[in-house]
């Protein structure tokens, strides 16, 4: 009892997650500021502009549903941080499993974005309505081929639970090689589903402000921010485990190293195509992952099947 | 949900640098219907004129904007020139031409910048910007400042330039021409830049022509005009240039023409200070302009800027009209927005590069909501006691603070 009030609050849970998640989101903006010939900001100021944000005022718009108001970030919060527990991390196997916990943590990555369009459909301004709404569109165009990709790896491995994947491809080393293209359309989703990089388009800020969350102030904002950092490592770390399943059975240590490297990895990738790339139009966007990125998704379904056929009996 | 959306732009977003306010009748993504309203930022410079001597005056019109500050002291600077007869020295035209064109490079790499910004490319902002210290830094070393140089004055200019000078300019336009390359290479390749700029506010020639656009706007839709080419002023006459024209009719077209005339500038930079000829860099102008009037044109990195200025035989001019290249293109603005995503609004707003603060010329007071009564234009007199009225309902009461003061 004790060990598990451990483990959801402090580690590998709650604690770590925010300073994880803080740290990530310094390690994104640092990283994005020096491709850009910036100095960017000093280590703390995630958690700077955490603790100011919290101090500072909650102000509710006299439209807006207080109670939705008020409740969807705690809502999303608890959503993110309870999908990571299914998640292996550093060894085979998460802190807790079951068979289908696969389908839960991509419901409970979901949550988040739903999380959103009521933020933003409740928040009764227009910015953020329209921000809601293109949250929404977004979802559905980027869910399926996430969905779909880290089906095929589960495919591969017979499986609908994260941690028996991990299990499986520790036994068969070097399966995972056959994911990459499932590992970089998921990653390209994961933009889409961060709102990060040129599918920032819910919060694009010379647009509709700051979108869904243009109301949003003090703690309420600073739940959300921190819950879109933690969204990040929850993130990272499921497609870490889906897609880089490797040194999962060396020392406890060095595969908590390599979890860290493989999460602050896809992060890199994340910055770098924030930096390279211009923002897409909503239209742009669905059509990129309907047209490209949902049949690859679904090229690598045909790929892991017949690898299943010829290579694993 | 409704079926149209009304969405308010400005005037205070972030999408805008200065206020103007953009009222957008959506249906979806789309904008069905635009308006413009221009009025937040008049401050009443040309009125303020006339109640100036003609030197006050230039230093006044040069802070009628931050970006084209030269364009416009230039205009004025020609026109009382031709009023009072005067015949610029030709160091002195040289020098002008100089700061104009090293004006149009800073600029247009602003310009490229705050369009990156507004597609959500902000990575092209942070190296145009960075780029762009190199031209500040060399205005700064050849008219003291970075922005409102000050170098006009009534028949010449106020400062030299040394051989140091020229040739630091000479190192700074080598720097920034492989620059200039590397970004016209990156708007050839750049996918995603390419799907945001172009089909965009497109424009037409015959669109052009009746919308009366200038500057890189029309440029970009095959228009070639160029009033450094059409009514060649101080030292363009002798220079050998191209105008860049480009035939997308898009903000992809604009961008393109914009990067080429970089490209023209950096050849107008060197070809200028190369020719300097020596001589005296101003002649001494009467404090008192003798009765007349002039129109006076300057191609502003915007477009064409129009001055005019009539004198009466003292020593402030009687009127002064200015009529900046953003009044010129702020109607094509609603044009190029309808049936358009709510996403390229930013861009097409910005892709005439508008200066607000030069355009407005009146206020005029709308209820806060934009429905029901008239416009009214209102005077000075009654604008300060709308004033006094608004603040004494709010329970603010200015008349012992004005009673202390003796106002």
């Amino acid at each position: 009892m004790l060990k598990a009030l451990f483990n959801i609050l402090i580690f590998p849970g709650f604690l770590f997650l925010i300073i994880f998640g803080l740290a990530a989101e310094f390690y994104d903006r640092k990283i994005y500021a020096r491709f850009q010939n910036r100095v960017g900001p000093p280590w703390f100021q995630p958690f700077a502009d955490f603790v100011k944000l919290v101090a500072k005022e909650n102000i509710i718009p006299e439209q807006a549903d207080a109670y939705v108001f008020k409740l969807v970030p705690v809502f999303a919060l608890t959503s993110v941080v309870t999908a990571f527990f299914y998640i292996p991390l550093w060894k085979t196997g998460a802190l807790y499993s079951f068979n289908g916990d696969m389908i839960v943590v991509l419901y409970l990555l979901t949550i988040p974005t739903v999380a959103l369009f009521l933020a933003g459909w409740y928040s009764c301004s227009v910015y953020s309505t329209l921000g809601a709404m293109r949250s929404l569109t977004q979802l559905f165009a980027y869910e399926i081929p996430l969905l779909t990709s880290i089906l095929a790896s589960a495919l591969l491995a017979n499986t609908w639970s994260l941690s028996k994947i991990t299990v499986f491809y520790s036994l068969h080393p070097g399966l995972w090689a056959f994911n990459l293209l499932g590992f970089i359309i998921s990653v390209v989703t994961l933009m889409g589903k961060l709102e990060k990089g040129p599918f920032d388009i819910p919060e694009a800020e010379t647009e509709i402000v700051a979108g869904s969350l243009t109301e949003y102030s003090g703690k309420l904002l600073a739940l959300f921010r921190l819950t879109i950092d933690i969204e990040m490592i929850v993130g990272a770390s499921l497609l870490a485990a889906v897609f880089l399943p490797f040194g999962l059975t060396l020392h406890p240590a060095i595969g908590f190293i390599l979890f860290l490297l493989k999460v602050l990895l896809i992060v890199s990738i994340i910055s770098l195509f924030r930096t390279v790339l211009a923002r897409l139009r909503i239209d742009q966007m669905v059509n990129f992952c309907w047209k490209y990125i949902a049949p690859l998704a679904f090229l690598q379904v045909l790929i892991n099947l017949i690898v299943k056929w010829t290579l694993v009996r | 949900m409704h079926d149209n959306m009304e969405i308010p732009v400005g005037p205070q977003h972030p999408a805008l640098k200065e206020p103007a306010s953009f009222r957008l009748s959506l249906s979806g993504e789309k904008i069905m219907q635009a308006s413009v309203r221009l009025g937040y930022n008049h401050r009443g410079i040309e009125k303020a004129c006339e109640e100036r001597t003609y030197i006050q005056d230039l230093y006044l019109i040069e802070r009628i904007c931050g970006i084209c500050s030269h364009a416009h002291s230039t205009a004025f600077a020609q026109a009382v020139e031709e009023i009072a007869g005067v015949n610029l020295p030709k160091r002195a035209a040289y020098i002008r031409t100089l700061v104009g064109e090293l004006e149009r490079i800073h600029s247009h790499l602003l310009w490229l910048g705050v369009a990156g910004h507004e597609i959500g490319f902000d990575t092209l902002l942070m190296y145009t910007w960075a780029d762009r210290e190199i031209v500040m830094d060399i205005l700064a070393n050849v008219t003291g400042n970075r922005v409102n140089y000050g170098i006009n004055s009534l028949g010449g200019v106020r400062r030299d330039i040394s051989p140091e000078q020229v040739r630091q300019i000479a190192k700074a336009m080598d720097a920034l021409e492989e620059r200039t390359k590397y970004y016209i290479e990156l708007a050839s390749v750049e996918t995603t830049l390419i799907n945001r700029l172009s089909g965009v506010g497109v424009m037409s020639k015959k669109d052009v022509l009746r919308l009366g656009t200038v500057g890189p706007t029309a440029r970009a839709s095959g228009v070639a005009r160029d009033v450094r080419k059409d009514d060649p002023y101080a030292a363009y006459a002798e220079i050998n240039f191209n105008v860049v024209t480009d035939n997308h009719n898009d903000i992809y077209g604009r961008t393109i023409v914009r990067l080429g005339e970089l490209m023209e500038s950096f050849n107008i930079i060197r070809q200028v200070i190369k020719n300097l000829p020596d001589g005296p860099i101003a002649v001494k102008v009467a404090r008192k302009i003798p009765s007349g009037e002039a129109v006076s044109r300057y191609e502003a990195p915007r477009g064409e800027d129009l001055h005019y200025v009539k004198a009466n035989g003292t020593e402030s001019p009687e009127r002064v009209k200015v009529r900046a290249p953003t009044l010129a293109n702020i109607q094509s603005v609603a044009f190029m927005l309808e049936d358009r995503y709510l996403a390229d609004m930013p861009i097409v707003v910005a892709a005439i590069d508008p200066c607000f603060s030069c355009t407005d010329r009146s206020i005029a007071i709308k209820d806060a909501e934009g429905k029901g009564k008239k416009k009214k234009i209102v005077d000075w007199e009654s604008l300060r006691l709308h004033g006094i009225e608004w603040y004494s309902k709010q329970g603010i009461d200015f008349t012992a603070l004005n009673k202390r003061f003796k106002r």
